[in-house]
C-alpha cells in the first residue's frame, strides 16, 4: 500500500493543490518518505527542511498519531500504508 | 488615503515599500506626496524584514525577503507587486560545510550602478551573500564568514544578524557591513578579506568599552554623494565617520537619549541626518511623544521634530530599518512603528502626517524613486 502524506493548506501550491499525496511503498523511515515526496514535489523540500536537512522548528510531522519528535525524528520508522501528516506548529503569541 | 489592490506609479514619483510582521504594503503617490495609494498585504501572514528596488539596467524590480513556519524565501516582482516569484527552492542557502541554516533575510542591497547584475543580502546567522546574476543565484562571502572574530560574535536581541550593507558607489571593491552584536566590518578588496572598523565606537555593555569588535551597531547610513561620510546609531551612542569607517566621532550632542535603532542621512545635504531616539527602558519615543530628531550640522546639535504627530501618552517604537527618505525635493521622510503606523513628512521633517494606521507591526520602510 502507498504511503499517504497529508499536506497543510499553505503548502498545497507546491502539490498542485492536492491535500493528499501518495508515494510508492517501500520507504522505511520518515526521511526516505520525505525524500520520495520531495522528488515528486520539489517545492516542498525547502519548506519542510532547512539546508542542514533538519525539520524546520515550527513544522511538526506525525506518523499516524505519533509526533516524530518523540520517536526518532526523521529516522522514525514508516510502514507501507502509513499516513504522514505535516502540521505547522501551534506557536501562537507572536505579533 | 486611497486603498487599491495594486499600485501603478508614474515615472519620477516616490514609492514606499513597507514590511511588516504579517506581510508587505506598497504605496505610491504623485510628486506632491499628499495622497497615497496602497496595495497589500503582499505575502499575507509572512514576516517581511527586507525590501528593495532595483532600477538598474532598465528594470523596475521589487525584492522582498519573507519568512514563516515554512522557511525563508526571496521574492521579486517586475510589475509592482501584481505578481511575485515564489521559487521552488530557496536561492539563498548556507553551504553544507558551514553547518549553518538560514534564519532570516535582514537586508537586500542592489549593487552599484556600474555593476547592474550585482546584489547583496545580509542574513541571520550573520553572513553576507552575493549575486552576480541579478539575484538568480547567490553565494556566501567566505571572506567574512571565515573571519577569525566570528566565533566570538554574540547575538543582539534580534539575533546574530548582518543588517546593514553600505556600498561605496565609486569603489567597487569597498563595502561596509554592520552586524549585531559584532560591529562594523569593511572590505577593500571585494570581499576577500574584512577588517573591523570600530575605532571610537563604544560597547557600553562590555567591561572594555572600546573593544576591537563586539559593538552592537543598530544602523548605519551614508551620504550618497559623499560616501566617506557615515552616520551610525549604536546601542547607546550616535557616531559619524568622515573616513569611511576608519574612525568614528561621538555626535550625541544634546540629544535626550542616544539610544535608538534607526538612522538615515539626508539624500542631498551631507550635514543633515535623522534619528528616532528611544527611552532605554521602554524602547519607545521619549516622554511618551512621537518625535524625530534632526541634525543639520553633522551632529553638532539636534532638534526635535514632532509637528503633526501625537505628543501625549504614546509609546511608539521605530526599528532599525523603520525610517527612510525619498530623493525628491523637498525631501520626504517616512517612518513606521511597531504599532502599525506610518508617518510621513514632505518638507524635510517640519510637518508630519499619518499615512497608514492599523497595519501589522512595521519592520522596514524603504522609499524609492521609480
Amino acid at each position: 500500500m502507498a504511503i499517504t502524506f497529508n499536506i497543510p493548506g499553505p503548502l498545497r501550491e507546491h502539490t498542485g493543490g492536492r491535500s493528499h499525496v501518495d508515494i510508492e511503498p517501500g520507504a522505511a523511515t520518515v526521511a526516505e518518505a520525505l525524500a520520495a515526496l520531495c522528488r515528486e514535489h520539489p517545492g516542498l523540500r525547502d519548506r519542510i527542511l532547512n539546508e542542514r536537512g533538519e525539520v524546520r522548528e515550527h513544522v511538526n510531522i506525525f506518523v499516524g498519531e505519533e509526533s516524530i519528535r518523540y520517536c526518532g525524528g526523521c529516522s522514525a520508522p514508516v510502514k507501507d500504508g502509513a499516513a504522514i501528516t505535516l502540521v505547522p506548529a501551534v506557536s501562537g503569541g507572536r505579533m | 488615503m486611497e486603498t487599491t489592490t495594486f499600485i501603478n506609479p508614474k515615472k519620477g514619483t516616490a514609492v514606499l515599500l513597507v514590511g511588516t510582521m504579517k506581510g508587505a504594503f506598497l504605496l505610491s503617490s504623485d510628486a506632491n506626496r499628499e495622497q497615497w495609494a496602497v496595495s497589500g498585504p503582499h505575502f499575507p501572514g509572512r514576516i517581511v524584514y527586507s525590501l528593495a528596488y532595483d532600477r538598474r539596467a532598465g528594470r523596475q524590480r521589487l525584492w522582498a525577503g519573507s519568512s514563516n513556519f515554512f522557511g525563508i524565501m526571496l521574492h521579486s516582482s517586475d510589475d509592482f507587486g501584481r505578481t511575485w516569484t515564489n521559487p521552488e527552492s530557496s536561492p539563498i542557502k548556507f553551504p553544507e560545510d558551514t553547518g549553518q541554516a538560514l534564519k532570516q533575510i535582514w537586508q537586500i542591497a542592489v549593487g552599484r550602478e556600474q555593476e547592474p547584475d550585482k546584489m547583496y543580502c545580509g542574513v541571520e546567522p550573520a553572513a553576507l551573500f552575493e549575486s552576480n546574476d541579478a539575484g538568480q543565484t547567490w553565494s556566501l562571502d567566505r571572506g567574512l564568514f571565515n573571519h577569525p572574530h566570528r566565533p566570538q560574535w554574540q547575538p543582539g536581541g534580534g539575533g546574530l544578524c548582518l543588517h546593514t550593507i553600505i556600498l561605496d558607489p565609486n569603489n567597487t571593491k569597498r563595502t561596509l557591513v554592520a552586524v549585531s552584536a559584532a560591529g562594523v566590518y569593511r572590505t577593500d578588496n571585494g570581499g576577500d578579506s574584512w577588517q573591523a572598523r570600530n575605532q571610537g565606537l563604544t560597547a557600553e555593555f562590555l567591561p572594555n568599552k572600546y573593544p576591537e569588535f563586539g559593538q552592537c551597531v543598530h544602523k548605519i547610513d551614508r551620504h550618497p554623494s559623499r560616501p566617506e561620510r557615515l552616520y551610525l546609531q549604536n546601542h547607546g551612542g550616535l557616531f559619524r565617520s568622515d573616513d569611511a569607517g576608519d574612525s568614528w566621532q561621538d555626535i550625541a550632542n544634546g540629544v535626550p537619549s542616544d539610544f535608538g535603532f534607526s538612522m538615515v542621512a539626508h539624500p542631498h545635504d551631507p550635514d543633515t541626518a535623522y534619528i528616532f531616539p528611544l527611552d532605554r527602558e521602554m524602547r519607545s519615543g521619549l516622554d511618551a511623544k512621537v518625535r524625530v530628531y534632526r541634525t543639520r550640522n553633522a551632529g553638532a546639535s539636534w532638534e526635535p521634530l514632532g509637528t503633526g504627530m501625537p505628543q501625549h501618552n504614546v509609546y511608539e517604537t521605530v526599528l532599525r530599518d523603520g525610517m527612510a527618505t525619498d530623493a525628491l525635493d523637498p525631501v520626504g521622510i517616512y517612518f513606521g512603528t511597531r504599532s502599525g503606523k506610518l508617518y510621513g513628512s514632505r518638507d524635510e521633517g517640519e510637518n508630519w502626517r499619518p499615512i497608514l494606521d492599523g497595519v501589522p507591526a512595521i519592520t522596514c520602510v524603504k522609499a524609492v524613486t521609480v
